[in-house]
């Protein structure tokens, strides 16, 4: 007599067993097929051409009724089976039981849905099933708004084929780049900047706080405080094994139902497939491995031996113009090594990671052609010491061209501005060289370019020898780490005239050689970034030293020190009591005096810093910035309000100034010094800038020096009103913010580029306005108390040990 | 013996960052890399005691905030030209949680 068999799902492994087992035992078993949905099997992988269109869901269908009819599987679809009876060997449907001798279950899995406020309104769907599918292409109006929550590989294709068929569609993502699980950061960022390109909003780093509407959706609320528009919401953040009904039977279930090697699970007439099961601790999220599955089970229930060994998988991305391409492990570990290849000019990264003698993993980003070649390479463990030099340049590779350092350059366009200084761009260094400036002298002569401060000086020869092709060696120029060829000053030309503006951007598109910077390049990129680009840049605190991160100065035993703002030197009763309070409370061991006319806290436990920070905050004091590269100390003497000799206001005026300047970060650490007549008592002519006031104005210099190298400021200019001395010093700051390498305090700063160009800036009355405008632009986001974010109850957690285990070990 | 001890949520510590784990004999350092790998090594630099925890994490190494030795995450050994170790601990992430192995911590208090 025939076996009866109940499948439990009609989903993409069960379809596949079901070939199988009819193919090649026709008449082995009764077969009925149980499914929630009320349809058949179908390639649930086409659902996203469906959704954008470019399919409909009858070419998608692979087992249709004639299909089932033909081989005598009976179906009942449209309809969840509810119970198993392991006892008596039933299902259960609908209040029916039907008996089984073999039972499969290949229930898949249940999308995630994240409970914030909201999730259940109308209008809020995940992306599983046809049913999703059709509510997203109904609420596809041209014009309407689409949000989708998770930047994986679902939700990049929901958004892309909501796209497709005309909405304006917002992906918001918790991670730092897209498809974290599958890409490294340099190919999640092409993969944005491709999705951006054809109008896509994507928004990484965004947490969503509650789906916001009275009946059905209306927007989303982030907890940053953004809102998006939405009149639907796609949640695609992640999928779980459907594993309930096999709970209820007391199957064992681990993160899905656990199989053996055979796809049996605790109870030997019951069988698992697909994305609900989990053997040898993993699950699977894609169908290569189901299908090895589906047919490791047809022949177990024939009775053959047959073992599922999972093989690695590789994934792609249905996004028609997204060309991407991850397989095999890419993390970072001793004894991997990784091969890069890069072209910026093509949008094309390509990674390898090779292990040994074998290549273990690969992400590519823009050219996957090679993809399926590398994938055999990493499933079959082949050796490849071989090609290895070669390797990266695919199969068809013979010969021997290298990636090309110059292709940044190459790839700018005629407009770039190659010389800051003279303001030249590509184009006419390019056009000089055809007509004849074969050396760098000539250049120099006849465009200007490299002509004055020089660090343009390796942009320009990249220029000259992409012109003038093999036949030109540029001078070397130090290197700005061991990351990358470009110097500092390429690198920030580099960022503006490629308007690079995040990390993972600017190491692409200049073609880094490691793969995330290290501790000398990362703190400079993050700098450059949030100096050029003030509103668009997120500050990166990661890539920031200790000092800054934590907003206090490191001391050498590890605890820190504390130094809240006095502005101008100034301080009052009520703040001495504040700090005194503080340093009592705290047990501070040392209470000191700065040679910025301040107070420091020394010998500060980490995990108290929050709270003292709350207590200074309190008595109305912020951060002092003791410990940035940013503006520290105005240093005032007390000028004409007590001074017999004073000529003008300098406590006030360094106060006002102090007001301004503070909360902006600088290439390196910057102090001024406001003196009330030329006695200088506030030794203000060795401070970054200087005031000294006279009857007549204000008298501004700059680039002194009070350190391993000391100097006196070099006068700049003079101003007659207050006022104008501050829009001054603005500018000048905000010139230094902008032209200096990172790490160079002003006084080496103005020695490469001359003072005389500075003074140029400044005199002239709409260069002045435009740089203070650009520093006001800054200051607007970046003028905060990090104390006063840092002390939020939200944040505490990060400054205590994350956890204890003092007492366990000691056991 | 291996003694996995859940200690916290990947997502406690930023990734490219580090916390802290406080035991009998000192401060183990944990660190999330950019590709949510996690390391455990002991705290103190070899050179002068520096908090890795602090330093900036690029790849799977850190450099020490004082004095910008590099170590390997994995392994605890000074990389380039500096000579030194720290102790490295086995650690892992199951479903989003960090689990460290207690009994080599608990063996390193004891030695
Ligand atoms: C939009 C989309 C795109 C994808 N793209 C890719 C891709 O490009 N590449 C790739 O490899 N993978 C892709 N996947 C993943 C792939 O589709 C799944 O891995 C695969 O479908 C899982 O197969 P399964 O048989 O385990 O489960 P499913 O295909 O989910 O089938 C399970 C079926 O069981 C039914 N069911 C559940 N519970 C019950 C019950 N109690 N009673 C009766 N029936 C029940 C469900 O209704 C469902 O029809 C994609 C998935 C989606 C949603
Ligand atoms: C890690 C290294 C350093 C630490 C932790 C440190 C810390 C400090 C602190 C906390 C102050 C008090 C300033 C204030 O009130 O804000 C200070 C003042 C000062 N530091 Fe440093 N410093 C360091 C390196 C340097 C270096 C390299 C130089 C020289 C280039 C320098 C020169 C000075 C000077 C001249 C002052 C007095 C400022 C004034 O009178 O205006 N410091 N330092
Ligand atoms: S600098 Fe001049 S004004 Fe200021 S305190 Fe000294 S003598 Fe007085
Ligand atoms: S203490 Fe770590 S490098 Fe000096």
């Amino acid at each position: 007599m025939k076996q009866k068999l109940v499948v439990i799902g009609a989903g993409m492994a069960s379809g596949r067993v079901l070939e199988q087992l009819t193919e090649t035992a026709p008449d082995a078993f009764d077969i009925t097929l149980f499914n929630a949905e009320p349809r058949g099997n179908y390639n649930r992988i086409m659902l996203s051409p469906v959704l954008s269109g470019e399919k409909t869901y009858v070419e998608i269908i692979t087992h249709d009724d004639a299909w089932y009819a033909a081989r005598g599987v009976k179906t009942v679809l449209g309809q969840a089976v509810t119970k198993i009876d392991r006892a008596a060997k039933t299902v259960t449907s609908a209040g029916v039981e039907t008996p089984y001798d073999q039972l499969i279950i290949a229930t898949g899995s249940a999308p995630f849905i994240i409970p914030v406020p909201g999730h259940k309104l109308s209008g809020v769907v995940t992306y599983r099933d046809l049913e999703d599918t059709n509510a997203m292409i109904a609420a596809a109006k041209p014009g309407a708004k689409a949000v989708v929550i998770g930047g994986g590989l679902l939700g990049l294709e929901a958004a892309a084929g909501m796209q497709l068929r005309g909405m304006e569609v917002v992906v918001i993502h918790l991670m730092g780049h897209l498809m974290e699980r599958q890409l490294d950061p340099a190919a999640g960022y092409l993969l944005q900047k491709s999705l951006e390109q054809r109008g896509m909003k994507i928004h990484c780093k965004g947490a969503t706080k509650a789906i916001l509407g009275k009946d059905r959706v209306e927007a989303v609320l982030l907890e940053d405080g953004t809102v998006y528009d939405a009149d639907i919401v796609c949640m695609a953040v992640g999928i779980r094994p459907e594993v309930r009904l096999a709970n209820d039977a007391h199957l064992d279930v681990g993160r899905g139902i656990t199989v053996n090697d055979a796809m049996q699970t605790s109870d030997p007439a019951i069988w698992a497939v697909g994305e609900c099961v989990e053997h040898d601790k993993q699950l699977f999220g894609l169908v290569a491995p189901l299908y090895d599955q589906a047919k490791v089970l047809a022949q177990a229930l024939l009775g053959q031996a047959a073992a599922f060994r999972p093989v690695q998988t590789a994934t792609k991305l249905k996004v028609t113009g997204c060309d991407l391409f991850s397989a095999g492990d890419f993390a970072d570990a001793p004894g991997r090594e990784d091969i890069v290849f890069r072209d910026p000019a093509r949008g094309v990264y390509k990674r390898l990671v090779i292990e040994g003698d074998k290549l273990i993993g690969a992400v590519m980003y823009g050219d996957t052609a090679d993809g399926n070649w590398f994938f055999g390479l990493i499933k079959d463990g082949s050796d490849i010491t071989t090609m290895r030099e070669t390797l990266i340049f695919g199969p068809a590779y013979q010969g021997g061209a290298t990636a090309d350092p110059t292709a940044a350059v190459a790839a700018l366009p005629p407009s770039a501005e190659i010389c800051g200084c003279n303001g030249v761009c590509k184009g006419k260094i390019v056009e000089a060289v055809l007509a004849g400036a074969n050396t760098l002298d000539l250049v120099r002569s006849t465009t200007k370019a490299s002509a004055s401060c020089g660090t343009c000086t390796g942009l320009v020869e990249q220029v000259m020898a992409v012109t003038l092709g093999d036949g030109f060696t540029a001078n070397a120029n130090p290197a700005m780490c061991k990351c990358t060829d470009h110097t500092h000053e390429d690198v920030r030309r580099l960022i503006k005239a490629g308007s690079l503006k995040s990390i993972p951007a600017v190491m692409q598109e200049l073609g880094w050689k490691s793969v995330g910077g290290c501790a000398s390049c990362r703190p400079a990129l993050n700098y450059y970034l949030l100096a050029d680009w003030p509103t668009e840049y997120q500050d990166d605190r990661q890539s920031r030293f200790v000092n800054e991160r934590n907003h206090a100065n490191i001391q050498k035993d590890g605890t820190y020190s504390v130094v809240p703002r006095m502005w101008g030197g100034v301080t009052t009763p009520a703040e001495l009591r504040a700090i005194a309070d503080a340093a009592d409370k705290y047990d501070v061991p040392m209470v000191k005096v700065t040679g910025g006319q301040r107070i420091d806290l020394l010998g500060v436990k980490k995990a108290d810093l929050p709270a003292m920070w709350a207590d200074l905050n309190a008595a109305g004091m912020v951060s002092g910035h003791a410990y940035s590269k940013g503006l520290r100390t105005v240093k005032t003497c007390v000028g004409s309000e007590f001074c017999r000799f004073g000529t003008q206001d300098s406590t006030g005026l360094g106060i006002k100034l102090e007001k301004l300047l503070w909360g902006s970060w600088t290439p390196a650490k910057v102090k001024l010094g406001v003196s009330g007549c030329p006695r200088n008592c506030a030794e203000a002519t060795c401070k970054d800038i200087g005031v000294i006031c006279v009857d007549s104005g204000y008298e501004i210099s700059v680039a002194g020096a009070a350190g391993m190298d000391v100097r006196e400021t070099e006068f700049l200019i003079k101003a007659r009103t207050e006022a104008e001395a501050m829009e001054i010093i603005a500018a000048f700051v905000q010139l230094y913010r902008e032209n200096s390498r990172y790490l160079h305090r002003i006084y080496k700063w103005v020695a490469k580029v001359g003072l005389d160009w500075c003074r140029a800036q400044v005199e002239d009355p709409a260069t002045r306005r435009a740089l203070y405008d650009r520093f006001m632009l800054s200051q607007s986001v970046y003028q905060t108390d990090p104390w006063a974010e840092l002390s939020q109850p939200d944040q505490l957690a990060q400054w205590a040990p994350m956890a204890d285990l003092s007492l366990e070990a000691a056991e | 013996m291996t003694l996995w001890m859940d200690i916290g949520a990947l997502t406690d510590i930023p990734q490219q960052g580090a916390r802290v784990v406080k035991t009998a004999a000192g401060c183990v350092a944990v660190f999330r890399t950019a590709d949510d790998q996690v390391f455990a090594i002991d705290d103190a630099c070899p050179h002068k005691g520096g908090p890795l925890s602090e330093g900036i994490v690029h790849g799977s190494s850190v450099t020490c905030p004082l004095h910008a030795w590099v170590f390997s995450l994995e392994t605890g050994m000074a990389q380039g030209a500096d000579t030194g170790a720290v102790n490295s601990y086995p650690a892992r992430v199951e479903a989003g949680r960090i689990l460290l192995d207690a009994s080599r911590l608990a063996r390193r208090a004891a030695a």
